[in-house]
């Protein structure tokens, strides 16, 4: 600990910190744009100039280390007089369009211009302009004339996006902040160069000209995209989401948010959104009040319960649904005798199902993963299902830590990866129980080796390893991995809120049965809770024909969508910023929210719709008045903490029978639910082009193909055309085709054996 | 004596004929009532009007839709939606100032920018239901173009003070 005074004041700060930080340590405010506490330092707007004793300049304070005795004045005349005209020269060239700028009323040039600009300008000569640049759908780089080159954006991608997309060139005057030759800013985390420019250069566009920031109400949210579980705070206006920024925590999204979360809001408005509940009669969609709707469903869902049996009837959510929602859809069921309820869409492999002693989680905290030295990633498209996560792990990288991948493809991480498996998806057991043994043994070179020398080991299985059809194999071998490292190892959840989903019981105990069997064994009834079935579940040719063959299914979804084909009630129910609800992320933080806005046209909450549908059937216990009641008598006698283990134990070990091309699916990171699937802006992207099938280049001659043809993929019954490309590292023998887009929702299972031939 | 006094008082009418003086004053007197509406009285150049808004002399209107006449308007009058035209540029679709809640302080017109929105010397308007006195942005333009000339002119008058 180092004694400095800072205008007057003795603080005790660290070795090695600068005077800015040590000025904020002690609620001292320094005027400063350049730098930022995240990110590094570049000195470079020298707006936070300060008096130090005996120094014959001000010096910048982000720059300067504070050293014993050190004496700083922050408002001396001296100061003052060197910010006064570093703020008068950055003036000097910028347009002053306040009243135009979406930036205005929450500009840091502006803030700071009232403290330390002059009321008039002594520069009368032309300023200096700035080509705007299209930099891809979500940043507006349309007014770079505002630009102060402070080159938050270019840090931001280069230490934190991992890519370094925007860059200064030219000298002097000439210096300007411009994309590289493609043009755009692909970055899953690109919004967050909106928050960090200080003026008006980037900003959002799909929010350009919506309003000011002082007209908007701002409302606590969670992010209902990934596991994570950030902190959103909604931004409304007349009863819309018009934008959302992130709220800072350093446990979870720091003061970050992934351009998902960020810009999926566009979805809440969009025209397919359901208003008023529909019944279909003699095929035709027919607009019916509340009573009319609910009573249809009561009446259908009594019929088939007393006829064919209560087990022919199931139930099906997604795991971004609410745990509320969740929990009566369950009690509901049960109330009515089945126990066909599940929210594991995507999953394939339920071996694990009562050999688990609780709700698969994390493992670990989010700030365990950044401060891990050791990490070993199964099966995880990490950058696109888990981008902050993917950025927390860049930056343990840079701090030290060794990344090891065991993966079907070989997606750059954008982060130094120390070893590598990339193997098919039915090799995978093979290749984890590898580095198991590699571990048991002492190994000391390859993943193993990596691994065995660490202190701080964290195993964790993705998406991908989750919808494995050999999923319980490779959980136990990952266990197997942790305790021989005495690290730890858990699942990165696939959505919003699969921890709360396990810990409500939405999921079947006892003979019910699980996504994958209720669909495999069509049910004559089917209830879906948000779900989009050739979307969201794990073989969607099958989720739609077991759709099709029902005689009742009741979809109670935000969106009108492909169930107007197969559904005969729609209910239209609110989405994440429209009800009061809570998600537990992969961590297991508990997070609850209240409603954003209120529920557009007729849709209502959820768990308002399954309460009442719980008093038509006449199930006792629906009688809440508000969704914190439901949420303590889900929660009643649940201990978070104790409920979450991943341990598992008795999984017996079953070959992967697949022959011929193998499948490998990802769920592309703008398809992952209903809502992003709807955002336009986010559609516009990269991540969000159609699908094509990816073949290593030796596959694709020995199909005597070339890259760019049309190929006919198929699986089963359905086949797709698409266009197929060279991805070299793609293991042999395998075909990336993703799930999850309507190009390819006539396909099959997500793994398994898929076939590729000329269109 | 008292009795005397008085008797001479009423006998020469004394009260009447000093009534009688005050109304012969004022009736010499220059005259200051104005005859509305034959006669108008005078107005300054700040005269805080009706409002109008002002297209620049090639006939692109003003307002950039900032909305700051909106956000200093102490009686919430002025409705402001704005959108990106084709072109790019920010101008708004909506711009409504509602007349019975206008309490004519100036403040849009001094918050403004670019001069777009300003109050005209016209008082002189009324409106036969409720709803006739809320203006929207055709009737503001359509005021601002018929009294450009006067509205300029004061402003230029105006503009040293500012």
């Amino acid at each position: 600990m180092i004694n400095i005074e800072i205008d007057g004041k003795q603080i005790q700060t660290e070795n090695g910190s600068t005077v800015i930080e040590a000025a904020h340590q002690a609620g001292i405010a320094i005027p400063h744009f350049c730098y930022h506490k995240k990110l590094s330092i570049a000195a470079n707007c020298r707006m936070c100039l300060v008096q130090v004793e005996k120094a014959p300049k001000p010096l910048p304070a982000c720059a300067t280390p504070v050293s014993e005795g050190m004496k700083v004045f922050t408002h001396s005349e001296q100061a003052v007089k060197a910010q006064k005209g570093v703020m008068e020269f950055l003036l000097v060239n910028h347009p002053l369009d306040c009243p135009i700028c979406d930036q205005g009323g929450e500009c840091m040039l502006q803030d700071m211009s009232v403290g330390y600009g002059n009321g008039h300008s002594r520069y009368h000569e032309e300023k200096r302009m700035v080509l705007s640049k299209d930099i891809g759908p979500l940043v507006s780089a349309e007014e770079m004339s505002r630009c102060i080159n402070c080159t938050r954006c270019v840090r931001f991608g280069a230490e934190i996006g991992g890519q370094m997309e925007l860059g200064q060139a030219f000298r002097g005057e000439h210096a300007e902040i411009m994309s590289f030759v493609s043009g755009s800013v692909d970055s899953e985390l690109s919004g967050n160069m909106i928050d960090l420019c200080p003026v008006g250069a980037l900003t959002s566009k799909p929010f350009r000209y919506k309003a000011r920031s002082w007209e908007l109400s701002r409302r606590r949210s969670v992010s209902a995209h990934d596991s994570l579980g950030s902190g959103l705070a909604v931004h409304t206006k007349d009863n819309r989401v018009l934008r959302v920024l992130p709220i800072e925590n350093d446990d979870i999204n720091e003061c970050w948010l992934s351009d998902r979360d960020r810009f999926a809001y566009e979805g809440l408005s969009s025209e397919q959104r359901l208003t008023k509940p529909m019944i279909k009669q003699g095929g035709q969609w027919q607009e019916v009040d509340w009573q009319a709707a609910l009573e249809f469903c009561a009446n259908g869902l009594r019929q088939i319960a007393s006829g064919a049996g209560a087990e022919q009837i199931g139930a099906l959510a997604t795991g971004n649904s609410t745990m509320e929602e969740m929990y009566l859809l369950q009690k509901l069921m049960r109330g009515i005798g089945s126990d066909n309820v599940d929210f594991r869409l995507r999953q394939s492999d339920f071996s694990a199902d009562g050999k688990q002693q609780g709700a698969p989680w994390l493992g670990m905290t989010i700030g365990d993963i950044g401060r891990a030295d050791r990490i070993l990633i199964v099966g995880s498209f990490l950058r696109k299902d888990h981008p902050l996560l993917a950025a927390r792990i860049r930056k343990a990288v840079v701090r030290g830590a060794q990344v090891n991948v065991i993966h079907s493809t070989d997606d750059d991480l954008l982060m130094k990866v120390a070893h590598k498996a990339i193997v098919a998806p039915d090799a995978m057991v093979d290749a984890l129980s590898q580095v198991a043994k590699g571990v048991a043994a002492k190994q000391t070179d390859g993943i193993a080796g990596s691994l065995a020398s660490g202190e701080r080991v964290a195993v964790l299985l993705g998406n991908f390893a989750q919808q494995h059809p050999q999923a319980a194999q490779l959980q136990a071998l990952a266990q197997q991995i942790a305790e021989a490292t005495q690290g730890k190892f858990g699942f990165i959840g696939e959505s919003a809120n699969s921890v709360g989903g396990y810990l409500v019981k939405a999921t079947p105990a006892g003979k019910g049965m699980n996504a994958a069997a209720m669909l495999a064994a069509p049910r004559k009834a089917y209830v879906l809770l948000n779900v989009e079935p050739e979307l969201d579940c794990a073989d969607a040719q099958q989720a739609i024909a077991a759709m099709q063959s029902a005689d009742l299914v009741i979809a109670m979804s935000a969106y009108k969508h492909g169930a107007t084909e197969y559904a005969d009630v729609l209910l239209p129910i609110a989405p994440f910023t429209e009800t009061s609800g809570t998600f537990i992320s992969s961590e297991g933080r508990v997070q609850s929210f209240n409603g954003a806005v209120k529920p557009l046209g007729e849709a209502r909450p959820a768990w308002k719709v399954l309460r009442v549908l719980g008093n038509l059937l006449k199930v006792d216990g629906f009688d809440y008045e508000t969704s914190q009641a439901v949420r303590d008598e889900a929660m009643q006698g649940v201990d978070v903490a104790v409920k979450l283990n991943n341990a598992v134990s008795g999984i017996e070990s079953k070959p992967a029978v697949v022959s011929g091309l193998q499948r490998v699916a990802d769920v592309p990171i703008y398809a992952t639910d209903a809502i992003v699937r709807r955002a336009v802006s986010l559609q516009a992207t990269t991540d969000a082009a159609q699908p094509k099938a990816w073949l290593h280049s030796k596959e694709l001659s020995k199909l005597g193909v070339t890259a760019g043809v049309q190929v006919k993929v198929a699986q089963g019954q359905g086949n797709a055309l698409l266009e197929v490309a060279v991805d070299d590292g793609l293991p042999e023998g395998v075909v990336r085709v993703a799930a999850g887009h309507p190009l390819t929702a006539k396909l099959g299972a997500m793994f398994g054996t898929i076939t590729v031939e000329r269109a | 004596m008292k009795n005397l006094l008085n008797f001479f008082k009423r006998f020469l009418l004394l009260e009447l004929f000093q009534g009688l003086s005050v109304t012969g004053k004022y009736f010499f007197a220059r005259h200051i009532t104005v005859e509305y509406p034959e006669e108008k009285t005078p107005q300054g150049s700040r005269f805080r009007g009706l409002h109008a808004q002002r297209r620049y002399p090639n006939g692109e209107e003003r307002c950039i839709a900032c909305k700051l006449c909106e956000a200093v308007c102490p009686a919430l009058a002025i409705k402001i939606e704005v959108a990106e035209r084709e072109d790019g540029s920010r101008r708004t679709t909506q711009y409504d100032i509602d007349l019975t809640k206008c309490i004519f302080c100036g403040f849009c017109e001094e918050s403004c920018p670019v001069d777009a929105i300003v109050e005209t010397r016209i008082f002189e308007y009324h409106g036969e239901n409720r709803g006739d006195l809320y203006y929207t942005k055709d009737q503001l333009l359509a005021v601002g173009d018929a009294n450009e000339a006067q509205i300029a002119q004061d402003r230029a008058a105006d503009a040293k003070y500012r």
